[in-house]
C-alpha cells in the first residue's frame, strides 16, 4: 500500500483519481508514525520548490523521510525536493540525491516552463521502466530542471539540454513529469512502482 | 566553425517535444457545445465523455471553456473537473468565471492542472501576478480573443461580445511579462470558418514568445493543422467542431503530422 506524504503542495486530486483507476491502494501520510503503515511512499509536489521544502519542513516529516528504506516515488517538485538546492528562491533541499536543481536558461533558446509531451529515455535497464518504449512521451510542466548525472541518472530527456527526467538513488526514486497525467505510459509507471521489490 | 555548431544545436533543441493537439469543449449548462463564430450554438454532448473518448484517442491535453460563466457571472462547475479529473489521464486546463484566487484554488484542488483567465485579467492585469505567485507561472493559460480591426489587431471580452482599445501583442507581452504561463489565441476573424488558423498572426507572435502559444480559431481540415505547426510553429493547436463531429479523426491527424516530420505523440 503506497503512502503519500501530504504537506500541502501537491495536486493530491489526480494522484489518488489516477490510483483509484488503477486499483491501487493508498493513504495519507501526516505523521511521522504513519510511514509504518505504508510499503512505499509517494512525494507529491507543485509550485514553488521553496515553498514547498519549507512546508514539507513545517511538517516535521523530513528527519523520517530521509531514513525511509522502502521505495519512495517523488513527483515533479516532489522529485527536485530530493535534490540538494534548487535555483528556484536559492533554497536548500532534502539532499537525499546530491543533485542540483536549474532554471532552463533563456540562452537554451526554449521556451519557460518546459510545457507539454517530452520523449523519455531510459539510460539504464531499472524496473520503473517495465513494459515502457524508450522514447515514449510523458507529460512535463516546469521552469527547473535536475542536471543530467552519469549515475544518478536513470532516463533522461533532452529540451535545449539533456536533463535528468527520472533519477535514482538506492531506494529513491524521483520523476520530473507527471505520470498521473501522462496517459497510458504514466499509469504503467505507477503500476511498476507499485510492484517494485 | 564554432558558430555553425551553436547553429546545429539551436535547430536540435525542443524537438524531443511534441506539438500538442488540444480539442476544445465550450461547456454550457454542462454541455459541450460549439459556436460559430461565437453564435448559433449546437449541442455536441456529454463534456465527461467526450473528454474520456479524447484520451483515447490520442489528444494530448484539453481545454473545458466555461462559455456562458462570464456571461451569466456563474462560476465554472466543481463537479465537472472532478469527474474529468477522475476518469482521464491527460492534462487538462478550466476557464470561465475565474475572478479569484479561491476559484482557481478550488480548480487546482478539484484536478485541473491548469485555469485559463480572459476578460477577468484584462479587467484587472494584476490578477496574473497573483495567479502566478499563487500556484506557479505554468498554472495559469491566458486565453485572448483577437480580431483585425482597420489593420490592427484588438483583444475583445466575454467570448468576443466586447471590443476593447488594447492591441494584442501589447496585451500578450504584458500578459507573459506578468507571469503567464502559456498564451490560447483566438482568432475571432477564422473561428468558425474553417478556413485554417490565422497562421500570420500566429508566426508573428511566436517568434517573439518565450512561453508557449496554443493557436485556435479556424481548423477545417488536417492540412490546417500541418500548416500552423509549418508556419507559425505554435507549441499546440486547439480546435473544437472537427473533433467534436468526427470530422477530423486525432489519430489520423498524428499519421499526416507524423509523415510530415512534426514531432507527435503517437
Amino acid at each position: 500500500m503506497i503512502g503519500i506524504v501530504y504537506y500541502g503542495a501537491g495536486n493530491i486530486f489526480s494522484l489518488t483519481a489516477a490510483l483509484d483507476r488503477l486499483g491501487l491502494s493508498y493513504g495519507m501520510i501526516k505523521t511521522a508514525e504513519d510511514f509504518e503503515k505504508y510499503d512505499r511512499y509517494i512525494i507529491p509536489g507543485v509550485g514553488h520548490a521553496g515553498s514547498a521544502m519549507q512546508k514539507l519542513k513545517d511538517t516535521g516529516l523530513v528527519p523520517s523521510i530521509i531514513a525511509l528504506r522502502k521505495p519512495v516515488l517523488g513527483i515533479c517538485v516532489g522529485m527536485q525536493l530530493l535534490t540538494t538546492h534548487s535555483e528556484e528562491g536559492d533554497s536548500a533541499l532534502t539532499g537525499i540525491i546530491p543533485l542540483e536543481t536549474r532554471l532552463f536558461s533563456n540562452k537554451l533558446n526554449v521556451k519557460v516552463p518546459h510545457t507539454g509531451w517530452n520523449k523519455v529515455f531510459q539510460s539504464s535497464v531499472n524496473p520503473l521502466f517495465s513494459d515502457i518504449t524508450p522514447g515514449t512521451h510523458f507529460y512535463f510542466v516546469h521552469s527547473y530542471y535536475i542536471e543530467f548525472n552519469s549515475i544518478f541518472t536513470i532516463a533522461l530527456a533532452e529540451y535545449g539540454i539533456k536533463f535528468s527526467a527520472v533519477i535514482q538513488k538506492d531506494n529513491f526514486y524521483g520523476v520530473q513529469f507527471h505520470p498521473e497525467k501522462s496517459g497510458i505510459a504514466g499509469e504503467q509507471l505507477l503500476k511498476n512502482f507499485a510492484h517494485l521489490a | 566553425m564554432e558558430s555553425s555548431s551553436l547553429q546545429t544545436e539551436v535547430i536540435k533543441s525542443g524537438n524531443d517535444l511534441a506539438k500538442r493537439i488540444i480539442p476544445c469543449l465550450d461547456v454550457k449548462d454542462g454541455r459541450t457545445v460549439k459556436g460559430v463564430n461565437f453564435v448559433a450554438l449546437r449541442d455536441a454532448g456529454d463534456p465527461v465523455e467526450l473528454a474520456y473518448q479524447y484520451s483515447r484517442q490520442g489528444a494530448d491535453e484539453l481545454v473545458f471553456l466555461d462559455i456562458t460563466a462570464t456571461h451569466e457571472r456563474r462560476k465554472t462547475i466543481v463537479e465537472l473537473v472532478k469527474a474529468v479529473a477522475r476518469q482521464v489521464n491527460i492534462p487538462f486546463t478550466i476557464g470561465g468565471g475565474i475572478n479569484e484566487i479561491s476559484d482557481a484554488d478550488i480548480l487546482l484542488n478539484s484536478g485541473a492542472d491548469k485555469i485559463s483567465v480572459n476578460s477577468a485579467v484584462v479587467r484587472n492585469p494584476a490578477f496574473i501576478d497573483e495567479l502566478a505567485l499563487a500556484f506557479g507561472k505554468q498554472f495559469v493559460v491566458v486565453a485572448i480573443d483577437t480580431k483585425h480591426i482597420n489593420g490592427k489587431n484588438y483583444v475583445h471580452l466575454n467570448g468576443g461580445r466586447i471590443a476593447t482599445e488594447i492591441e494584442t501583442e501589447d496585451w500578450i507581452r504584458e500578459a507573459e511579462s506578468r507571469g503567464a504561463g502559456e498564451i490560447l489565441l483566438t482568432s475571432m476573424d477564422h473561428d468558425g470558418t474553417k478556413a485554417g488558423f490565422d497562421n500570420g498572426l500566429l508566426k508573428k507572435i511566436n517568434d517573439t514568445l518565450s512561453i508557449p502559444l496554443i493557436a485556435s480559431g479556424g481548423a477545417g481540415n488536417i492540412q490546417d493543422f500541418v500548416d500552423v505547426f509549418k508556419i507559425s510553429n505554435a507549441d499546440a493547436a486547439l480546435a473544437a467542431s472537427v473533433f467534436h463531429y468526427g470530422e477530423i479523426l486525432i489519430p489520423d491527424l498524428k499519421k499526416v503530422l507524423q509523415q510530415n516530420n512534426i514531432e507527435v505523440r503517437i
